[in-house]
């Protein structure tokens, strides 16, 4: 069984129903006792920074979610703001964020690249993702793999051991994080097709 | 390797069927909106706009159940768009399984429900629709006007002008439709698409007039969209999703296979 945080940000559908679809049990959780339970979490979240760490704060959820988390060590999968809220802090905002993982969010800046190059901001649709290190979530078919992504912040870790996954827009950013049973992309599993419910099977099977 | 340029299907539902107007007439019926999106789907289509053209407001629940049933079994971005005026039709559609809303005529008339729905609901799923036609005559500086009503109301807003300042207000992306070429299967305008894709930083998708696979090309080469929106084209079988792909790949663009 997979719970699914409801702090108020963002749409939690198509995450159940990528799960439903691929015969996964999940349930949209809001409170503390449903979070007691939980042997897998998936942090989703969109939106900006400081909207999505207030929220959370306000949810009452923080201090059993790092108890689970951190204590006992349930898997927790973080999606697009939810992986960035996994780290210290961000450019987009002044409230601290999880720091479960050391490192901040950082503006795509394209300053120092040609202009011909024409990159958006947002970075919106599908790219290119390459592996770091090899783990469960990331021993996928060999092939060239894209995921979805819409952002305009990414994560800068600090400690190089927990890059999972990078991409290339304008230049190299890492787009998925890991440490130990905490885990985080910011492209949109459930919004990726194939790879995208090949790493939430991944996930649900850990 | 990078970021692919996308293609979408775009879905124009009337009263639970998919249909496609020439000029927004003389419909033709394409059927099931759940099926048509599971088939791009399958196709292997980037993303999916589905356009609410019903002209009543009595069927927005139909469109709800539509927009959930796709939901629930088309795993790539969504787009839904058609008579989005209110932050609660927003939350309403985003809640049903939509990614992304498009708003267009309510934008025009009151340009602070732009700014008000990213603010609320995040840029990142905010499209502004444009309904462009060209108003310069020939041997003139190119010049566009905002229309409304499928193109039949023009409101004296320069096309350029008013995607620069939809960026401002907050749109996440920009659906560009020339209502010149809406149906005509004569290609996209090339020229107001090259000048609004240069105009602002977000993403643009080119719509309008796609008749066969070189206009797609020639939307991204010429007319540097990041994306390309067709309907006719796929619908009647004319060509599928991978051939329109292959043939981008051809021609040196980016695509995701």
């Amino acid at each position: 069984m997979i719970s699914i945080i409801d702090y108020g940000v963002g749409n939690l559908g198509s995450v159940k129903n990528m799960l439903k679809y691929l015969g996964i049990e999940s349930k949209i959780i809001t409170t503390t006792e449903e979070l007691s339970s939980a042997d897998k979490i998936i942090l989703p979240g969109v939106g900006s920074w400081d909207n999505g760490v207030a929220k959370l704060k306000d949810s009452g959820l923080l201090s059993v979610l790092n108890q689970r988390v951190l204590t006992d060590k349930v898997p927790v999968l973080g999606i697009c703001l939810g992986m960035q809220i996994l780290l210290d802090c961000s450019e987009e905002g002044e409230l601290p964020g999880l720091g479960w993982i050391p490192g901040k969010v950082k503006k795509f800046d394209f300053s120092q690249t040609l202009k011909e190059n024409n990159l958006r901001i947002p970075h919106m649709g599908w790219n290119v993702t390459h592996n770091v290190k090899k783990t469960q979530l990331t021993q996928l078919i060999d092939v060239e793999t894209r995921y979805y992504f819409v952002h305009s912040y990414y994560a800068e870790v600090i400690n190089k051991e927990h890059e999972l996954m990078t991409c290339h827009y304008g230049y190299e950013f890492t787009c998925a994080i890991h440490k130990e049973n905490i885990w985080g992309v910011q492209f949109h599993p459930e919004k990726s097709h194939k790879f995208g419910m090949a790493l939430i099977k991944s996930f649900s099977e850990l | 390797m990078g970021l692919a340029k996308r293609i979408i299907p775009c879905l124009d539902v009337d009263n639970g069927r998919v249909v496609k107007g020439v000029q927004f007439v003389d419909i033709r019926d394409a059927g099931d909106p759940v099926e048509v999106a599971k088939r791009y789907n399958e196709q292997g289509a980037d993303e999916i706009t589905f356009l609410d053209i019903t002209a009543s407001s009595d069927d927005r629940e139909t469109t709800v159940h539509m927009v959930e049933a796709i939901a629930s079994q088309v795993f790539i971005p969504l787009t839904v768009g058609g008579g989005i005026r209110t932050c609660e039709d927003i939350r309403r559609m985003l809640n049903a399984g939509a990614d992304k809303v498009g708003i267009n005529t309510a934008a025009v008339f009151n340009p602070e429900f732009v700014r008000e729905a990213a603010q609320r609901f995040g840029s990142q799923c905010i499209v502004v629709a444009i309904d462009a036609k060209k108003v310069s005559a020939d041997g003139e500086p190119d010049k566009w006007e905002i229309f409304t009503h499928g193109g039949r109301k023009p409101t004296g807003l320069d096309a350029v002008e008013w995607a620069i300042k939809m960026v401002e207000y907050g749109a996440g992306e920009i659906l560009l439709t020339s209502m010149d070429r809406d149906g005509t299967k004569n290609g996209f305008d090339l020229g107001i698409t090259r000048a609004i894709s240069e105009a602002v930083h977000v993403p643009v998708i080119a719509s309008g007039g796609v008749g066969n696979l070189d206009h797609l090309v020639d939307g991204v080469i010429e007319g540097k969209a990041d994306a390309v929106l067709a309907a006719s084209i796929f619908h009647f079988g004319e060509y599928s999703i991978q051939q329109a792909k292959q043939r981008m790949t051809d021609a040196g663009i980016e695509m995701r296979l």
